[in-house]
């Protein structure tokens, strides 16, 4: 939902000078994207690693059964004794696997559907817009358990197609309003005029400026594919035998896990879940924001500014009425830049004034 | 009204689309499967209804695919969608019919409740940028990143089996017989309490997030600084003339999340056994019963193409440019 806001952004952020390696990297720093990036890290080694640490076989049963959280089994077992956090470990390599292949075929297709149709503009344009818009408005998840139900046995890598081929249209819907707004700007004439083919127009003109949203497009995308796979896995249209977090919700689901109070059987998989979400989600705010400036919150550098209209920090005086006139234009407002002690430096910060 | 014609005719070449993906789907893939649930029922299905299936399924080898295709949508205008295998022998659309009043007003009500919800706050956080409202954000983040069906699941440890406050499964008291009386009402008030909740909390995220980026993009343009610069009173600024531009993405966002939305309704229902369509979807995709599960998705999507067309009209409504232009 915060894609608006950086379809708003890019405008104003695209012709900034390019920017060295380090400013380049900056977003890395934020608190915010740089815990997306750890917790991130961490799943991805369980995916890779995660097989080889599993204390037992998920598959193997064994005569403890259905016991709670142990010295033993970390996360209980289930009701024919198998242990839950093998199953969950084994599972994340399937669940991060589905989701980058689906995010990176989504990618591709919206890259190619979306910079194409903004950039020639014209017939093209309406015909892949008008099929954009149509994916777009289809409700994903039926045609996706219908088409997963008609194949027999749908493994991994189908599950992973489907999503790619009914979850590109919000990126290329994205993408085509960034190169529209690209596509008549000074460098691009600049470009087209010296005769530069419109390959290398599109390859080295357009496409650097459109990285931030192709990439805050791809982790989106890889959000909503591991959520779709684990859905899929969980209703039972996906192949059951692969083990991954959504796997391990279905056998609790249909062995009355909740009935029988044996929380710790569906607790971790969907904790799990979260967590790899909020991750990504939160790498997803990290480029937003480096995109956007004026997405920053800067509730770090002072309890006492108020953030007010037209983005001047106003400083709040020592009572809460006096701040409260201030904002009504009619007190004395003190704008101070965040982060310098703002009762005794009334200086405007440039980088946050709007850059109307 | 170019503009709504031109939305009409879109929403016409979508439903056009969703049908025919509808008709291919069966027809593309390798197997017989439905060959095979006629095969099981084969005594009890009477030749009528044997001949929907046919052209429903595109069983007729002896047919064009093109006459499939018109067969098809004879079939769909006559309001056929053939059998149910899991509510043998009642039709397709006796059954949609009997579940979508429950889908459509859990839909309707939830998402309805979250908008308004989650716009409002996003409203005040996107104004109070900086503020502990700050912090909220993270939360709904990870809210947001939770399925559906697992926070269903959660609730229904919580609150139907450790304290068994609210129903885990159904839509109404067994003993109690569908009319529009006050037990009744109130008896479907009480069970959908829990998946309402559930829907409502997953949902509200995107629309808090949404309209609070929108505020604070909006608040740093000219006009807000003009209306504040005149001395007009915070709340005046901030909903006449902040929110009330903020608000245009949120509703075109709104129409384009339906679907997703839909969703997630689908797997709520799922998880509590809620009498609604995506229940009978469920128990379509567990007995492979292929007529239901198709009749379920054409229902769905031509569902949400009219409340997508109504947010349209909304939106032509509220944004008087769209008018202008016509």
């Amino acid at each position: 939902m915060s894609i608006p806001a950086t379809e708003v952004a890019v405008l104003d952020a695209a012709p900034a000078p390019t920017p060295s390696k380090r400013a380049r990297l900056r977003f890395l720093r934020g608190g915010k994207t740089l815990t997306g990036l750890s917790i991130l890290g961490f799943f991805t080694l369980l995916a890779i690693i995660g097989p080889w640490i599993a204390p037992y076989d998920p598959d193997m049963m064994s005569d403890k059964l259905l016991q709670p959280p142990s010295g033993d089994h970390w996360f209980g077992t289930t009701q024919t004794g198998q242990d839950v956090l093998s199953q969950i470990l084994v599972g994340t390599r399937g669940v991060l696997l589905v989701g980058f292949i689906a995010g990176f075929f989504a990618t591709v297709l919206s890259v190619l559907i979306g910079v194409t149709s903004g950039f020639l503009g014209g017939v093209m344009d309406e015909i892949l817009s008008a099929l954009s818009n149509i994916f777009l408005v289809i409700p994903a998840l039926p045609l996706i358990i219908i088409i997963a139900s008609f194949v027999s046995d749908a493994g991994d890598l189908l599950i992973a197609a489907v999503i790619a081929f009914t979850s590109w249209a919000w990126g290329a819907r994205v993408l085509r309003a960034q190169t529209l707004s690209l596509r008549k700007r000074d460098y691009v004439e600049a470009a087209r005029a010296t005769g530069e083919p419109t390959w290398r127009i599109i390859g080295f003109e357009i496409m650097p400026n459109l990285t931030a949203v192709i990439a805050s497009g791809f982790v989106g995308t890889v959000i909503f594919a591991v959520l779709l796979e684990i859905t899929l896995a969980f209703i039972g249209v996906a192949d059951i035998s692969n083990w991954n977090w959504g796997t391990v919700l279905f056998w609790a689901q249909s062995n009355q896990a909740l009935a029988q109070g044996a929380w710790w059987w569906f607790v971790p998989a969907g904790l799990c879940i979260a967590l790899l979400g909020t991750a990504l989600a939160l790498i997803n705010f990290g480029i937003d924001e480096f995109v956007n400036p004026r997405l920053r919150t800067e509730t770090g550098s002072s309890r006492k500014i108020r953030m007010r209209v037209g983005f001047t920090p106003v400083a709040r005086t020592t009572d809460r009425t006096n701040g409260a006139a201030g904002t009504n234009g009619s007190g004395p407002a003190v704008a101070a830049a965040p982060g310098r002690t703002p009762e005794r430096t009334p200086a405007r910060t440039p980088d946050k004034e709007p850059r109307a | 009204m170019k503009f709504v014609l031109q939305r009409i005719a879109f929403y016409a070449v979508t439903a056009w689309a969703a049908i025919t993906i509808n008709f291919l789907i069966p027809r593309l893939m390798p197997g017989d499967p439905v060959q095979a649930l006629i095969a099981r029922f084969q005594g009890q299905l009477d030749t009528s209804a044997i001949a929907s299936l046919k052209a429903l399924f595109g069983l007729d080898k002896e047919r064009s695919l093109w006459q499939q295709y018109t067969d098809y949508w004879g079939q769909l205008f006559q309001g056929d969608l053939g059998l149910s295998f899991t509510f043998f022998p009642t039709p397709v659309s006796e059954v949609i019919s009997q579940s979508l009043p429950w889908t459509l007003v859990l839909v309707g009500l939830t998402t309805l409740i979250s908008f308004l919800l989650g716009t409002g706050i996003g409203v005040y956080s996107g104004w109070r940028r900086g503020s502990w409202m700050d912090s909220l954000l993270p939360v709904t983040t990870f809210i947001s990143s939770i399925p559906y069906f697992w926070l269903g699941l959660i609730a229904i440890a919580l609150f139907a089996v450790k304290w068994p406050i609210f129903p885990a499964a159904g839509g109404y008291d067994s003993s109690l017989v569908p009319a529009f009386d006050v037990p009744f009402i109130s008896s479907a008030l009480y069970h959908g309490f829990l998946p309402g909740v559930t829907i409502i909390l997953s949902a509200i995220a995107g629309w808090i997030l949404g309209m609070r980026n929108m505020m604070v993009t909006v608040s740093s343009e000219d006009y807000v600084m003009v209306a504040q610069a005149k001395g007009l009173s915070e709340r005046r600024v901030m909903f006449s003339y902040a929110a009330r531009n903020a608000i245009l993405p949120n509703i075109s966002g709104f129409a384009l999340s339906l679907g997703f939305i839909v969703g997630g309704t689908l797997l709520v229902e799922m998880v509590f056994s809620y009498p609604g369509i995506g229940y009978q979807l469920f128990q379509a995709v567990g007995a492979k019963d292929y007529p239901l599960m198709q009749g379920v998705f054409l229902i769905i999507t031509l569902s949400v193409l009219a409340a997508n067309l109504l947010a349209d009209m909304v939106y032509l409504f509220l944004d008087p440019r769209t008018r202008k232009e016509a």
